[in-house]
């Protein structure tokens, strides 16, 4: 049974190893999930928007662990 | 297709060169009939579990025999896919810019093997029959075999699933990575020092990010400009993202140095 535990500890930090990093992509997400059929502007500048909200929740919390990480 | 082939290749690599380092390990210090054994039951087991969530995977979207919409299989599947390529990603850029150590698996295989010694010490005084199977060997090699490999089967699935069609790519793609390294590991006989684990890491997040953001945008009714073609703008784009990040990680650090 322990090997079984261990899988679904590794599956489980699969996906989280950040807990605020995972949780932001996941509001992120569900805004856009929320906001895509609501909102009148051009598609592509959906996608645009979804992929920059992704991008600046990487950057913001690469840049933080940078930051913690040398103090 | 090519795409999901390629970027179930790398990210399956890196897993199956994970599992090989410890199979290595067990069977340098405690014989090899067993550990094999150990790796090709999980092997086994694993090749089940594909047999059966892959069907009822493609039966999903394309047969309809679920009440679950397609699009939000795509935006389950693609968050998924991005939880996984966003965290691959970020620590590769935490890597590449010297903020956590490289993963080495030339150590790895030297703990390992000297966890094995350890384990080896304590049951010495137990009798051992030569032509019975060495209980810890198998079981060693069966745990490293089937945790890695769940990883390996759930890539496949996660990118067998955003799409008709797209699992026996995905598929062949893991069954290339793992025929690859177990050539070179049945070659060598010792670990893959020399695999750029962390910039496969680094492709393989791009790639996954990209992959992600296409199917949760497809989901949550994005049209993508460009239709399919938009993967390989977000390719381009995450991977600009990513490798811009790597200084700034670098400059960010020695400022908070500089102050301190």
């Amino acid at each position: 049974m322990r090997w079984i535990q261990s899988i679904a500890r590794r599956i489980f930090g699969l996906f989280v190893d950040d807990g605020s990093f995972a949780v932001a992509i996941l509001v992120w997400l569900g805004l856009a999930m929320a906001g895509v059929p609501r909102t009148a502007v051009g598609a592509q500048w959906a996608g645009a928007a979804l992929f920059a909200g992704l991008a600046v929740i990487l950057i913001e919390n690469v840049l933080r662990f940078a930051r913690r990480r040398m103090k | 297709m090519g795409t999901t082939l390629v970027a179930s290749f790398l990210a399956s690599l890196v897993e199956c060169v994970e599992a090989l380092t410890v199979v290595l390990a067990v069977g340098s210090v405690r014989g090899w009939r067993s550990t094999l054994g150990g790796a090709a039951a999980a092997l086994g087991v694993l090749a089940g579990i594909v047999a059966v969530l892959g069907p009822m995977l493609t039966r999903i979207p394309l047969h309809g025999l679920t009440r679950i919409p397609f699009h939000m299989v795509q935006l389950v599947v693609g968050a998924m896919i991005l939880l996984f390529g966003m965290r691959w990603l970020r620590k590769a850029i935490l890597r590449s810019a010297g903020l956590i150590p490289l993963h080495d698996e030339v150590a790895a295989f030297a703990k390992r093997a000297a966890a094995i010694r350890e384990v080896e010490a304590s049951v010495a005084q137990l009798p051992r029959n030569a032509h019975s199977w060495d209980k810890i060997a198998f079981g060693a090699a069966f745990n490293v075999t089937m945790i890695e490999g769940t990883e390996v089967v759930f890539i496949v699935i996660a990118f067998g699933a955003g799409g008709a069609g797209l699992l026996l790519p995905a598929s062949l793609g893991a069954v290339a990575a793992l025929l690859v390294v177990a050539g070179l590991g049945f070659a060598l006989h010792r670990p893959l020092a020399r695999v750029p684990e962390n910039t496969l890491k680094f492709l393989a997040g791009v790639v996954m990010c990209a992959f992600g953001t296409f199917w949760a945008g497809e989901g949550a009714g994005v049209a993508w400009p460009d239709g399919d073609l938009a993967i390989v703008w977000l390719i381009a784009a995450y991977l600009g993202v990513a490798l811009a990040l790597v200084p700034l990680c670098r400059a960010n650090a020695n400022a908070v140095l500089v102050e301190d």
